[in-house]
């Protein structure tokens, strides 16, 4: 399985700065403005197919747009759109190590709701004073996300499965898996109606930055960010494991053994995905039940490649995702189905890896041709 | 699994079936199946495990999967992933319901199929257009479906339309007709009623003779015309893949795509043309579903049906009985559920016998491992029996994939799955 050229075009080795050459071809752009020039793109070409959906279907894009900005843009719908963009920070994180060592982990979804689903009654069970109960929970989590990854890691370095499938399978399973403990074991029977898991003591809550708008748990979303970026980009493992996800062969004649990067990325990813649910756990409804959170494993693909895998992209294109979630409601207010948000994530989605690849190929074209012209002149002078 | 374990040809050991033909080999091995199954029925007292009520309901409940397997079938045999059988089924439910709702349901299900082609087609322009990953492009359609379709009942079921809602679509006119087969099933002829022969057999409830009688009985009575349909879509697919130029084509593309284009083989229409067949097959899952299985459009009613297909199409090691049979087992796991819960733990007697029976078989070829596992196995299933008097729902629902995964885990030396399919191919550039 081959996944999209996930290095990004940022290594154009730079030809020789020959004047004459630089007079023929025009000074490349910086590879970074390249980066962030082609993901603007997609996601304006994201909106504009959006728009068109929009004025099919008799509504006014242009309306919709400004009114999405207006409501957006007030202070309480900034606080909700960070609220909002943690998850979606945590699953891309998660995401993106596997990305970095070739892996596609889909299964990021299973792997949060396992994550949520065992800090949730494990984290209901223990007494600890606060911050050791919320960091219970969060090891909790990020063990049974592990846990789940693992399995797929194991299948694929043992049994040669390929973990697409593998994890689209754990995913499937772990539903069924949670649906059946929770209805046969763990449906607590309290003194409200809601159908939930035993809620957790106060001492695993966690509070509030700003009161019901912003939780602290972004502070972790952060924290995990940077992590990423100084375990996966600077530090010597992080070298290994991208090296091995570049060229598995090649760092194997270097001593880099690639199963040990697939279980290792694997779990790591799965550990961090595990996370995913506990802002919404920990920081809101302090119990788990059906009306559980969904759908942050697929949009945290498509947060991981709008940022593409790197960790400031990943704020940022998560921050988008937060932001577009959370004009929902003022959206619907106006008359225009908010559904429409949904549409168009899926649409960056597209446009992301279709833009990618047409910058891709684009690129590499230019690069062979200003290698070939800065081959040829000296031949052409020799002759 | 019985199936498996007696089918690898090995010299150097005695094989139980030596010297028969893959058909009969099959067929032997489906006539045995089936007596440990009405013994099974027998020994429980389980009339449900093959009433023709089972039957039928499994015929009901295997046709999506079988036709998201099916999808999921074209997709790889021409080299590419589809993980988006399951946003292509949601655009059939959704046009299905919607089209069997204004206009009735033959024309749901045409919408439906069409509706899922789209969604093949914006796979395919993906993938062999701009040379996406196919497993992204697939999450994309996933994602698209189920936010455009919910776009389009927020839309179009306002308040105005009775019955209908933000998740789920009016009833539709009328029902897909059905059929019962005279003299078999008591069907009628130009107003004649004829004798329900069958059904009087499975009343009697034979050993063999009864159970036959339900099986069939369940699935010549009552029967859509959409399901009947989408059976002959299997040998169909059979036949246009293994039989016939355009096939040839289609496989050869999700083998090795650069020899067939050297060969003058024009790989980018022909992929175009299998996402469309695939799509449509997974549009036609989702309309049966929203049309024949229910009577309107509802939110979540594909339920990852499509995923199941998926798991399918590995099940059914990427051929068409093979996905039929898959379905099938999946099919009459749900449809035991459905029925009667509490014959489901009956199914574990039957799992034992099977166990037990590829044991023996395995002993005279002195295998001794896998003689030694199938007793354990057949053990375990027997204790299961003995103890379970219920099985949980949730644990039905997982058992497609986990049996995939086993599958992949145990026998991925016998899956021959093509070889191509998911990778990167861009057209002209690998030769």
């Amino acid at each position: 399985m081959s996944l999209p050229d996930t290095e990004g075009f940022g290594e154009v080795p730079d030809p020789t700065p020959d004047a004459d050459i630089n007079r023929r071809h025009s000074r490349a752009p910086k590879p970074w403005l390249v980066t962030l020039a082609s993901s603007l793109a997609a996601v304006g070409i994201a909106l504009v197919i959006a728009g068109i959906l929009l004025a099919i279907t008799g509504k006014n894009p242009i309306d919709a747009y400004s009114k999405m900005l207006d409501a957006g843009l007030q202070k309480n719908k900034l606080l909700e759109t960070m609220q909002r963009a943690t998850p979606f920070m945590i699953a891309a994180v998660a995401v993106a190590i596997g990305f970095k060592m070739n892996l596609f982990n889909i299964g990021v979804e299973g792997q949060f709701l396992m994550g949520m689903f065992f800090a949730a009654i494990a984290g209901a069970y223990v007494h600890l004073p606060a911050p050791l109960h919320v960091t219970f929970c969060l090891l909790v989590a990020m063990t049974a996300g592990a846990a789940w990854a693992g399995i797929a890691a194991v299948l694929k370095v043992r049994r040669g499965v390929n973990e697409v499938i593998a994890t689209i399978m754990l995913n499937m399973i772990a539903l069924s898996v949670i649906d059946w403990m929770f209805n046969e074991k763990f449906r607590y029977e309290g003194p409200s109606l809601d159908v939930k898991t035993k809620p957790l003591p106060p001492t695993a809550w966690m509070p509030d930055i700003v009161k019901n708008r912003l939780g602290s748990f972004i502070i972790i979303a952060l924290l995990v960010v940077l992590l990423f970026w100084l375990v996966v980009y600077k530090s010597r493992f992080g070298f290994r494991l991208r090296a091995s996800g570049l060229n598995a062969v090649a760092a194997r004649t270097a001593g880099i053994s690639s199963n040990r990067m697939i279980i290792i990325a694997m779990l790591m990813s799965g550990a961090v995905a595990g996370l995913a649910g506990m802002p919404s756990l920990l920081g809101d409804t302090h119990a788990y039940g059906p009306t559980r959170p969904d759908g942050y494993g697929f949009q945290g693909i498509a947060v991981a490649l709008l940022g593409r895998n790197s960790p400031l992209g990943i704020v940022v294109a998560a921050l988008l995702f937060g932001f577009l979630d959370s004009v929902q409601g003022p959206l619907q207010l106006t008359g225009i189905p908010s559904s429409i948000v949904q549409v168009i994530k899926a649409i960056i989605l597209l446009t992301v890896v279709i833009v990618n690849e047409v910058v891709g190929r684009r690129v590499a074209k230019r690069t062979a041709d200003r290698t070939a012209a800065a081959l040829a002149i000296p031949m052409v002078v020799a002759a | 699994m019985a199936p498996e374990s007696p089918a690898a040809p090995s010299p150097s050991r005695l094989d139980t079936f030596r010297g028969l033909s893959k058909g009969t080999r099959a067929w032997l091995i489906a006539g045995t199946l089936f007596i440990l199954l009405s013994l099974t029925r027998v020994l429980t007292d389980g009339g449900d495990l093959t009433s023709s009520h089972t039957a039928g309901t499994t015929l009901r409940v295997t046709i999506p999967i079988l036709l998201a397997g099916l999808a999921g079938l074209w997709a790889e045999r021409c080299g590419i992933v589809n993980i988006g059988i399951e946003g292509m089924m949601i655009l059939g439910t959704w046009f299905g319901g919607w089209g069997a709702w204004k206009f009735g349901p033959w024309v749901g299900l045409i919408l439906a199929i069409i509706a899922g082609s789209m969604g093949g087609l914006l796979h395919a322009f993906a993938v062999v257009r701009f040379n996406v990953n196919h497993i992204i492009s697939g999450v994309a359609i996933n994602l698209l479906a189920f936010g455009g379709m919910r776009y389009l009942s927020e839309l179009v079921y306002t308040a105005d339309v009775q019955g209908g809602g933000i998740s789920q679509s009016p009833p539709q006119k009328s029902p897909i007709p059905r059929v019962n087969v005279p003299f078999l099933a008591g069907g009628e002829i130009f107003g004649w009623k004829s004798p329900d022969m069958l059904g009087w057999l499975e009343k009697h409830g034979w050993f063999l003779i009864g159970d036959l009688a339900g099986i069939t009985r369940g699935l010549v009575h009552n029967v859509s015309w959409a399901s009947i349909i989408a059976l002959c879509l299997v040998p169909l697919t059979g036949w246009v893949l293994w039989r016939t130029r355009f096939g040839l084509r289609v496989r050869s593309s999700g083998e090795a795509p650069s020899a067939a284009e050297s060969l003058g083989v024009k790989i980018t229409p022909l992929r175009y043309y299998a996402m469309l067949i695939s799509g449509g097959l997974a549009g036609f899952g989702g309309g049966f579903l929203a049309i024949v299985s229910s009577s309107y459009y509802r939110q979540g009613q594909t339920a990852n049906r499509g995923f199941i297909g998926l798991a399918t199409t590995i099940f059914g090691n990427w051929r068409p009985v093979g996905v039929l049979g898959g379905a099938t087992l999946f099919g009459f796991a749900e449809a035991l559920q459905l029925v009667g819960p509490s014959s489901l733990p009956k199914l574990f007697l039957f799992l034992a016998m099977v166990a037990a029976l590829a044991a023996i078989s395995s002993m005279v070829a002195h295998r001794l491992v896998s003689a030694a596992s199938g007793l354990i196995a057949g053990f375990l299933f027997f204790l299961v029996y003995w103890e379970v008097n219920k099985v949980p729902e949730p644990l039905t629902k997982a058992a497609p994939y986990v049996l995939t995964l086993i599958v992949l885990a145990t026998a991925s030396q016998r899956l021959r799955p093509p070889a191509h399919a998911g990778l990167p191919y861009r057209s002209g550039e690998d030769h």
